[in-house]
Order: structure tokens, then sequence, then C-alpha cells
């Protein structure tokens, strides 16, 4: 008994030791939050265009019947890191033909104008979320935050935070691959 | 030049453990003195190269040498002298040199003051030491080369980070990782006595002032963490049950145990394998803090860059350190032999439930800290525990602790009386049972669970000062007799009477700020009027100011009391524009009974500085300072158990085996 009793201790550890290295798979992320919208339909909603510009505004139906899957992108001009995600963006619109919309979370309406103006503006369609009522809808944590919506409106695909960093792109754009939202180009 | 110099200490300090871990431990096997007492030059030596290092590092950081890509990511030349030499230790390289540093240290320290442990003994112990150095060493070399060159250098640094430029937090580090690291000695003469096969009471003797010292850092070091998140995280509160707190926590609750049974051993020869697993257990968590902390295993505020490259690479240290000293545990444990015998009701008896329920506590903890990863291993799904486990699993399992503390000291050793002892405190628990009739009356309505505490709180500190008063024979004869007999009491037992009692008063500050807490978090403009335990308090408006290198929005507000100013408070929110983050500098009105506790966040909305509102949080901690005050007890009272001369003279040396008296000294 007392021979058993001694090993205790070192079995229990060898658990512990079995589940950090399980806990160490580099593909791991404990911070990850998973979306409860992943392989739902989106929430419906109807937001009007930004007051200001020309970009019209978005409700659910725009987001279904596309050719291909698209970006639905939370921005707002007040945030900093969505400046930095701004040029990720523009750049997989404009090189990769992704088709980007936007809703432009608890936002000024001329301050939006003017970011839009400055930064360039590569999204379709803009809804204007002014109280963020859309955004508990999408139960959004933070802006930015990307989805990749499916042909049929159902959510594929998360990202909390801007795309910003190799690592973070990488990770995008294989998403967007899996998803099918890249242009199909013949190189 | 000075980083390469540095580079090259570390690799002559992990040719010095490499030997260190080798020559003692096998003149001890064989008994070969010279080779034993060649621990004593090789720690010594290898401190030096370690210190050589880190002062090396440090210079980097002093003279922001930007060539060196540590001091780059984590310094910046406008940064006050003082964040620029504790940026030395703020970054995963640096704190790990830190660790070294220290275990290093305590082996050196060993070496040096341990004169009246046994040659062979102090020889295992020291080559034990150096097995962990030799991991930690040829881990920063392989993996966190700390003194890595970067071109070409940046202009300036990259990190300012305003809310970690906080002389607690610089020094919250270091006393911490004393603590933690410090435990590494007591591991070492557990695994020591395990080779060599003989636990007894010089043993536990030799072992408890390097568990005091490292206990005492430890509380020391916990305590300041705390007190910084209190004064500058602006929320108001002291522990918040993160897993990097747990972490610290564990080896804490674990370390008590080992200084209570830690006394079993000597004094009756008894708990023996039991003490040898709580010294490997402790330093054990410890470890499973650096792994926790620098793998990313779980989610935390505080944890270093993650680098699952790094976090394999502890986590075969963990595996050869804990898995082979518990494997040594399972195999010679058992052919120890039971010590001294005891009743069910005896000092001895007393001491093994205060082990089983901080056994059961740290368990808790651990389990708590661990079940987001054990529950994601097994069914994928991802949960966070929080405070509300905590507090209900950890506090009521504490609580019969803190009354057996009471009895504790008043049982003798082998076969105590119980009734007799009741019989002594009679007065104590009837006196409790007023106090808190009292506090009751005082506060009409709070929780069950606070009112039992301060209950057991009260009782603790009477019992604790009753006893003492009994061992001195206060009020019993002339007052100078008393004092006499307080000065020939052994200092051990004065540590015992003021750890306990800082306990108390710790209970008393934990359990006031948190059940009879009032907070209030609401939106102000100028002349809003708040009324929070019992003050009024006129918000004013906001000023801009600035400052050194950053501008502050600093609010006015007046407290009154029964239409009396009190005081006035200044929060601020700086906003440091070159790092681009702010900070909440709340301000506090602190006294005895509590602290009113007002800090400003951001606007109220968007065009606040128009429409002048914003969003003030106020709250009223009583007895907050109590925490403060019974942590410094705590560390005070084992300070006065340190300084004993019982533990500085030692038990005579024993002629263990033929070669100490052969072989002549060098």
């Amino acid at each position: 008994m007392k021979r058993i009793l001694a090993f205790a201790p070192l079995v229990i550890a060898v658990i512990f030791g079995g589940f950090f290295l399980w806990g160490l798979n580099p593909n791991r992320d404990p911070s990850e939050i998973p979306s409860v919208l992943i392989e739902q339909p989106a929430p419906e909603f109807e937001l009007a265009a930004v007051e200001g510009l020309e970009t019209p505004g978005l409700s659910r139906a725009d987001l279904t019947g596309h050719d291909r899957p698209i970006v639905l992108n939370v921005f707002a001009s007040w945030c900093v890191p969505c400046r930095a995600e701004h040029t990720v963006l523009t750049n997989l619109v404009e090189r990769d033909g992704i088709r980007l919309f936007g809703i432009n979370y608890k936002d000024k309406p001329k301050d939006a104008v003017r970011w839009l103006a400055n930064l360039g503006n590569p999204y379709e369609r803009i809804g204007s979320d002014l109280n963020g009522r859309i955004g508990i809808e999408w139960g959004i944590s933070g802006v930015p935050e990307s989805f990749i919506i499916g042909t049929d409106g159902t959510v594929l695909f998360r990202y909390v935070g801007p795309v910003v960093g190799d690592e973070a792109i990488a990770k995008f754009r294989e998403a967007l691959t899996q998803a099918g939202a890249l242009e199909e180009r013949n190189s | 030049m000075t980083p390469e110099f540095g580079h090259f200490a570390l690799a002559l300090a992990l040719a010095l453990a490499l030997v260190q871990s080798v020559l003692p431990i096998l003149g001890a096997a064989r008994g070969n003195l010279m080779w034993m007492r060649s621990a004593r030059a090789l720690s010594v030596a290898q401190l030096l190269f370690v210190g050589l290092a880190f002062a090396a590092l440090m210079r980097a950081f002093v003279v922001s040498d930007f060539t060196v890509l540590n001091v780059a990511e984590n310094s910046h030349s406008l940064k006050p002298m003082l964040y620029k030499v504790a940026a030395t230790w703020g970054s995963h390289e640096g704190s790990l040199l830190l660790w070294v540093l220290i275990l290093t240290a305590f082996g050196a320290a060993v070496s040096f003051f341990g004169s009246n442990i046994p040659e062979p003994l102090k020889a295992r112990t020291l080559s034990v030491q150096a097995w962990i150095s030799v991991g930690f060493l040829s881990f920063m070399l392989l993996t966190s080369n700390p003194f890595e060159r970067l071109f070409p250098p940046p202009i300036d640094g990259n990190d300012l980070n305003p809310l970690l430029q906080d002389v607690g937090l610089a020094m919250h580090p270091p006393l911490l990782y004393l603590g933690y690291v410090g435990f590494s000695i007591v591991f070492s003469f557990a695994v020591a006595a395990l080779l060599e096969g003989r636990i007894d009471t010089a043993w536990a003797r030799w072992v408890r002032p390097w568990t005091l010292a490292a206990w005492m850092s430890l509380t020391a070091g916990i305590a300041l963490g705390s007190w910084w998140a209190y004064y500058e995280l602006g929320w108001g509160g002291w522990w918040f049950w993160d897993p990097v707190e747990n972490v610290s926590f564990m080896p804490w609750l674990l370390g008590t145990a080992l200084l209570h049974s830690a006394i079993v051993t000597e004094k009756r020869d008894a708990f023996k394998s039991w003490t040898i697993l709580l010294a490997i257990l402790t330093f054990s968590l410890s470890l499973l803090g650096t792994f926790v902390v620098r793998s990313g295993l779980l989610t935390s505020v505080h944890a270093f860059a993650v680098d699952p490259e790094r976090g394999l690479y502890i986590l075969m240290l963990l595996a050869l350190s804990i898995g082979g000293s518990l494997a040594l545990f399972a195999w010679r444990a058992p052919m120890m032999e039971a010590g001294g015998l005891f009743k069910p009701v005896s000092r001895e008896a007393g001491l093994l439930v205060n082990n089983l329920i901080l056994a059961a506590a740290t368990g808790t903890v651990l389990f708590g800290t661990l079940y987001p990863l054990f529950l994601e291993a097994v069914t994928g799904d991802k949960i966070s525990v929080g405070p509300p486990f905590f507090n209900a699993s950890f506090i009521p399992m504490m609580l019969p602790l803190v009354f057996v503390m009471g009895l504790g000291p008043y049982l003798s050793w082998k076969r105590a009386d119980l009734a007799g002892v009741f019989q002594r405190l009679r007065f104590v628990a009837i006196l409790s049972v007023l106090g808190v009739l009292a506090i009751w009356y005082m506060t009409m309505g709070g929780p069950v669970l606070a009112y039992l505490s301060i209950l057991l709180a009260i009782w603790l500190f009477l019992a604790t000062l009753r006893e003492w008063a009994l061992r001195i024979r206060l009020f019993d004869v002339p007052f100078k007799e008393a004092l006499r007999r307080a000065r020939n009491l052994p200092r051990a037992t004065h540590g015992m009477t003021m750890a306990h009692a800082g306990l108390a008063v710790a209970i008393f500050g934990f359990v006031g700020s948190s059940a009879w807490k009032s907070e209030q978090v609401v939106f102000v403009g100028p002349g809003s009027n708040i009324f929070i335990a019992g003050f009024d308090v006129t918000f004013e408006g906001v000023q801009r100011l600035s400052g050194p290198n950053y501008f502050a929005d600093r609010g006015t507000l007046v407290v009154r009391r029964d239409g009396e100013i009190v005081t006035m408070l200044y929060p601020e929110r700086r906003t440091f524009p070159v790092a681009q983050s702010s900070t909440t500098e709340s301000a506090i009105r602190s006294t005895l009974a509590g602290d009113l506790y007002a800090s400003i966040a951001a606007p109220a909305s968007e065009d606040a500085e128009e429409s002048g509102a914003w969003t003030l949080r106020i709250l009223y901690e009583p007895l907050v300072n109590f925490i403060w005050i019974g942590s410094f007890m705590l560390v005070l009272g084992g300070g006065l158990s340190l300084s004993d001369r019982r533990l500085r003279v030692g038990a005579p040396r024993r002629r263990t085996i033929d070669a100490t008296t052969s072989v002549p000294a060098e």
C-alpha cells in the first residue's frame, strides 16, 4: 500500500505532463474565441448608407447571391488598428479580387467620410451602425472584425482583430482560399 | 563588446555547472572529500559568471545599447533610469537570466553559509542545484539568448509602456523570483536526502532557514504585485485569480505547508516522506509557473511573448526534474522509517490538519487554473474559470484552517488535553462572538460567509495574542518579569505569533474590502453629486495639464462628510503620445478604516471635451489597508523566525563517513 501511494505523485505528474504536451500544439490558440455564428446563417439586418457617402447601405440580402463568398468587415474611423488593416484589405480587393462589404461601427458619419476619402474606399457597400445594435447581432467583441459569408448567407469564418502582419494575413488568406472567396484567375 | 562578454560568461557558467553537477556528487558517493569540497569554489564561480552576464545585460540597458535586440525591444532612451534598469528583467530572456542568477545565488549561499551541514549532504545538494542550473543555462543559450545582436540598430527602442513604469512593479519580479527560485534549494536538499537515503531531525533543521527565506520573499513578492494592481490598474481590486497569479500563489500555499511540516520533522522526527514530497512539489509548482507564463499554455494578461519551441524545452526540463525527483521519491520514500508517534489530539495532529487543508487548497487552485486546458483537450470546449469558482471553493476550505490555527499553538506535542485548551480559550471565544455581533450591528447586512470569516479572524487574532501572553505570563507576574520572559522566548516563537496575527489582520482586509465594498460607475459633468459610503462627492470638472512626456486630464473631486470638506481627490488620466497609450492614476484617500478610491476613465462619449461628461469610477473599500499591514506582518514574522539563534547554530556536526576526518583541509 505504502509503495503504491508513493507512486501516486509521479503518476499524477505524468498525466499533467501529457496534457501540457497536448497544450503546446502550435496551432492551438487559447485566446481564440470561437464564434457561435460559424456554420449558422448570418443574422438579419438592414443598415442605411453612411450619410454623405455615395456607397449604398447594407442589408443581409446584399451579402447573398454572389458568385463567390464575400468578406464583411466591421470598421470605424476612431479605431487605430483599422487604419493599419485598411491597406491589407485594399490589397486583397485590388490584387485578389475579394468582394468586400463594410459595417461602419459606432462612427460619426462625417469622420467616416473623411477617413474613407483619405485612405480610399475598397468597400462595395457600407452600412452605418450608429448605435452598435447590429454589432450586437453579429456578436462582435471589438473593432475590427472580419467575417467570410458564403453565397447562401452562411457565416464561414470569423477573424477577431486586425488582419495585420504576415501571420495574420496568411491565416486570413488561407480561410479565403478554403472558402473560395478569391477571384479565380487564369495565370 | 560587453554583450559578447556576457554571452561568453554564460557559456562559462554552464561549463562550471556541468562540472558541479558531476564532481561533488561523485565525491560524496566515493567519500572523496576534495571532490565534495569542489562544490564550494564551483558554485561561487558559477554565481560570479552569471552575475557578470547579468551586469553586462544591465549595462546594455543603462546605456541604451540598441544593437542588442533585447534592449531595442524592451527599452527606450526616454525611459527614466530606474525603469531602464528594471527593464533588464522585463523580457522573457532577461527575466530568465535573473531566474538563473537567483538559482546560482542560492547555491553559492548554501556553500558559503552552510558550514554546519555535513559535507556529503552539502555536496549532493549542490550537485542537484547544478543540474537545475545546467537545464536553465542551456535553455537560455540554446533558445533565448539575451545578448542577441541586431543590425542595423534602430534609432530608438520599442518599449515605453507607461503602465509598467512603476516602482512596485519594478521590484515585484525580483522578489517573486527570490521566493519562486529560492524553493529550488529546498528541492535540492530533498533530492539529496533521497539519494542519501537518510532524513532526520537535523536535515529538517538545515532546510528550514532556506524554506523560510524563500517563503518570505514569495510573500513579499505576491503582496507587492497585488498592491500594484490595486493602485495602478484603476479597478480597485487586489486579486483576480488570473492564471499567472495562481501559479505564484500555489508555491506559496504549499511552501506554507512545508514550513509547518518541517517543524514536525525537526521536533518529532515524523512526517518525513511527506516533508520531502512537499519540498519537491513546492519547487515543481514554481517550475510549472515558469512553464505556464512562458509557453502560452493558458491565456493571461501577464504572459510573455509566446514561443512553442521554448515551451517544449521547458516541458522537457519539467519532465526531467519533476518526473525524476518523483520517481526517486516513489523508490526511496517507502524505505523511510516512521518517526515519533502521536495521539489524534496533539500538536502533530494540528499541523497535519494544517497540511491537509493547505494541500487540498493548492490542489483546488491547481485544478481550477488548469481546468480550461483539460476540458479543451478532452471535449474541445473553451471555457474560463474565474473568481466565482475560486471564491466558492477556496474560501470555505480556508475557514477551518483559520480555526485550527487559533488552537494549534496551545496543543502540546505527542498528546494534548483538548478540554484544557478550550478552558483557556473560553474568553477568547466569547470575545470573538461579541466582536462579530458588534460588527454585525454596525454593518447591518452582508454575506453570512463574511461574518463567519470575521468571527474566525477575531478568534485567530485573540487566540494568538493570548497564547503569547500566557507564555510570558503577562498580567500574572510583574510587568518587568513578563518583559524578561518575552526577551528569553525564542525568536521563532515571536515570529509565529507575528505571522499568525498577521494573517488574522490580512483576513480583516480581505473580507472588509470584498464584502462591504461600495462601488459606483457614473457619467458625471461639472457639479455632479455622488453619494457613497457616507461621503458626498462633488465633481468639479476636468483640467488639461501637461507632464514631462504626457498630458493629463485631471478631475477635481470635493469630498464632504456631514457637510464638512474631508479632502480633495484628483484622479488623472494620462495620455502618452509617443507610446500611444494611456494610464489611469487613481486618487485615493487612505485611512485605516478604508480607502475612498476614485478614477476617471475614458470620456463618457466621443465629444466629451465639448460636453464635459466623464466616466467616474468611485469605490469605498473598507479595511483594505489591513491586507498590506497583514502581509507585512507575515514577512516580519518570517524574518523573526529566521533570525532565531537555533537556526544559526545548528546541530553538532556528525561524523558520517571516515573521509571527513582523514583528509586534511585544503
